[in-house]
């Protein structure tokens, strides 16, 4: 980018000349390749862009032709969202659950890769294997043993109030927990291909295996953490099951449960405006989010899925 | 020596510790309690579960809700990742080969990967209520709109029973092909460009290129779309539950196992029945891991 290469000032000959050219190259095939992948680049874009423009309307114009464009913009219904529709005690929820159970899924399931993967020991397969294992049970069979597990919990002493149901750490931990077998799997394959020879060094200097794991081995992985780290908060953020049978307590909510409830439970008297609302206030911040960090994204979890 | 040995166990100890005890307890217990409670008449009322033996399991067989929500899972099973696969490799083919002469990315190709990938990274219930909106019976939805505004009867995308479960399996199309997309990039752009450079020149046609090197090259890719996806296709709840009318209907044409499941558990509080729908659950997710391996067993291509 950096190279002094000349640039023709704009409206010349020579740049109308080149767009005529690979206008020319570009061919039928070209055309047809392109028409087709703008058509799914509607498909993709025309629901998501309606359901914003649908933010702004009244709620007369929401129950008009679905394809008019919003006379005045009505930015309260945002508010309304946000407050009555608590759109943005959800949201906190999820902030707080999804925070403390990414950083908990990636800090305790570093560690087990990390000793699975290079420390021989009896047992170690046994371990590994039932870690592994996880993945291949489906969620909804143990749906009504982890509830009744969860309620157990709540009466556990001292600590019982707050790991039971209807608690952030009740949900936080049922979060990590599910989180470890994907993660495990993929960190120790990880930490197996990571060279031996620094480690050692550091070991024959008189670092103790704690501190090669957080100051040399954890730092080596980095790509590998990164991509499990994105992994895990876009699965965590997006949970629905889970919070529908451990958080039935409205004040605890996430933010998935309370779109969902917005548009199931509401019935006729439903403000349709504030649904619009609520659906884009859950939509922009993670199209955002993702289009900055696209390149991390996409590759951290196709690298989740091809490992 | 000893000494560095101790400390060598108390550190695997220390590291396995918290893991370990919290998967016992959230992950393994339930899953093995689950065998069990699937043999109780369990409402969750009475302090212990009373003992039944297999009758859940001969209700199963009778339950004909249940079977029909087997059949939209195969139904998904089978078409969900047939089609992704098709549309998400068929995009991949013409943002990375379809460039100039067959062998270069085109135009804009990052543009697309992006755009392509946005469903993917919105959450399934929020795309569940996206869609509710645009599949509206009335002239207010977002597809039923134009078809009224040009005088053609409004479909009952949702509210009609033969055509709900087309539009679940649509919107679940919808969101997946973005990931598929970028997945079945990453694979291409691991085989090393001369190998169709090569072909090219020996005079291979776009056809030849794509079904005779592209798809055999990328087949370990497509493996692991065809598990992703069955692994999608077997749970499917959060699109049913929140989008479907009467969460899984109208008239059950819509339902899947782990809908019925969460509804006779935490609908109904037949927790031991869930169970047993669980376990016949867990059987039909071990025959698709063992169908799915068998099928896709091939050569596999070193380069």
């Amino acid at each position: 980018m950096a190279t002094t290469t000349p640039v023709a000032p704009v409206g010349t000959p020579s740049r109308s000349a080149a767009r005529a050219e690979r206008k020319r190259r570009l061919g039928p095939l070209g055309v047809l390749t392109h028409a087709t992948l703008a058509i799914w680049t509607l498909l993709v874009m025309v629901p998501i862009i309606w359901t914003f423009l649908a933010s702004v309307k009244s709620e007369d114009e929401i129950f008009g032709a679905a394809w008019s464009l919003p006379s005045t913009l009505h930015w309260d219904n945002f508010a309304r969202a946000w407050e009555q529709a608590r759109i943005g005690q959800y949201m906190l929820n999820s902030v707080i659950i999804v925070s403390f159970s990414t950083f908990g899924t990636m800090l305790i399931g570093s560690m087990a890769a990390y000793v699975l993967a290079r420390y021989p020991f009896r047992g170690n397969r046994v371990i590994y294997m039932l870690f592994v294992a996880g993945m291949a049970f489906p969620f909804f069979l143990a749906l009504s043993p982890l509830f009744f597990v969860v309620q157990n919990m709540g009466s556990v002493p001292v600590i019982g109030p707050f790991i039971g149901l209807n608690t952030y750490a009740g949900t936080i931990l049922v979060y990590i927990a599910y989180s470890m077998p994907f993660t495990i799997f993929f960190l120790s394959a990880f930490f197996r291909t990571l060279p031996t020879g620094v480690a050692e060094a550091a070991m024959v200097d008189g670092a103790s295996h704690t501190r090669v794991f957080f100051q040399i081995m954890l730092p080596m992985a980095k790509p590998g953490i990164i991509s499990i780290t994105i992994f895990n908060i876009l699965g965590q953020w997006n949970q629905y099951q889970k919070p529908l049978i451990l958080l039935q307590d409205r004040e605890k909510w996430v933010l998935t449960q309370g779109i969902a409830d917005i548009s199931t439970a509401a019935g006729y008297d439903a403000d349709w405006a504030a649904l619009f609302a609520a659906l884009t206030l859950a939509i922009l911040p993670m199209l955002v989010v993702y289009t900055v960090f696209q390149r991390q994204i996409q590759s951290g979890l196709t690298a989740g899925a091809l490992k | 020596m000893l000494f560095n040995r101790y400390r060598r166990g108390l550190f695997i100890a220390s590291f396995l510790a918290a893991p370990v005890i919290l998967y016992v307890i959230y992950v393994i217990s339930p899953n093995i309690q689950a065998f069990y409670m699937a043999m109780t008449d369990w409402r969750g009322v009475t302090a212990t579960p009373n003992f039944i033996g297999l009758d859940n399991f001969q209700r199963v067989l009778g339950d004909s809700v249940f079977w029909k929500a087997v059949t939209h899972n195969l139904g998904l099973l089978v078409l969900l990742p047939a089609i992704t696969i098709i549309i998400a490799l068929f995009f991949a083919y013409l943002l990375n080969l379809g460039g100039d002469k067959g062998v270069s990315g085109i135009r804009g190709s990052t543009f697309y990967r992006v755009v392509f990938f946005f469903p993917q990274v919105l959450a399934v219930t929020i795309v569940a209520v996206l869609f509710q909106q645009v599949f509206r019976p009335d002239g207010s939805g977002m597809l039923n709109g134009p078809l009224m505004a040009l005088g053609i009867e409004p479909v009952g995308f949702l509210s009609n029973s033969g055509i709900a479960f087309w539009s679940v399996l649509g919107v679940l199309v919808w969101q997946a092909v973005g990931f598929y997309v970028v997945l079945f990039s990453a694979g291409l752009a691991g085989i090393p460009r001369d190998v169709f450079e090569a072909a090219q020149i020996d005079g291979a046609s776009r056809f030849t290129l794509f079904f005779r090197i592209t798809l055999p090259l990328l087949w370990d890719t497509v493996q692991v779309a065809w598990v992703y996806l069955g692994i999608l296709a077997m749970d499917a709840f959060a699109i049913v539950w929140v989008m479907t009318l009467q969460q899984g209907g109208p008239d059950w044409s819509t339902t899947v196992m782990a809908a019925e499941i969460y509804r006779n558990a935490f609908g109904y509080f037949r927790f031991g029945y869930a169970s047993a729908l669980g376990v016949v659950m867990f059987l039909f997710t071990v025959g698709f891991a063992i169908l799915s391996l068998r099928l896709s067993r091939r050569e596999r291509i070193e380069y």
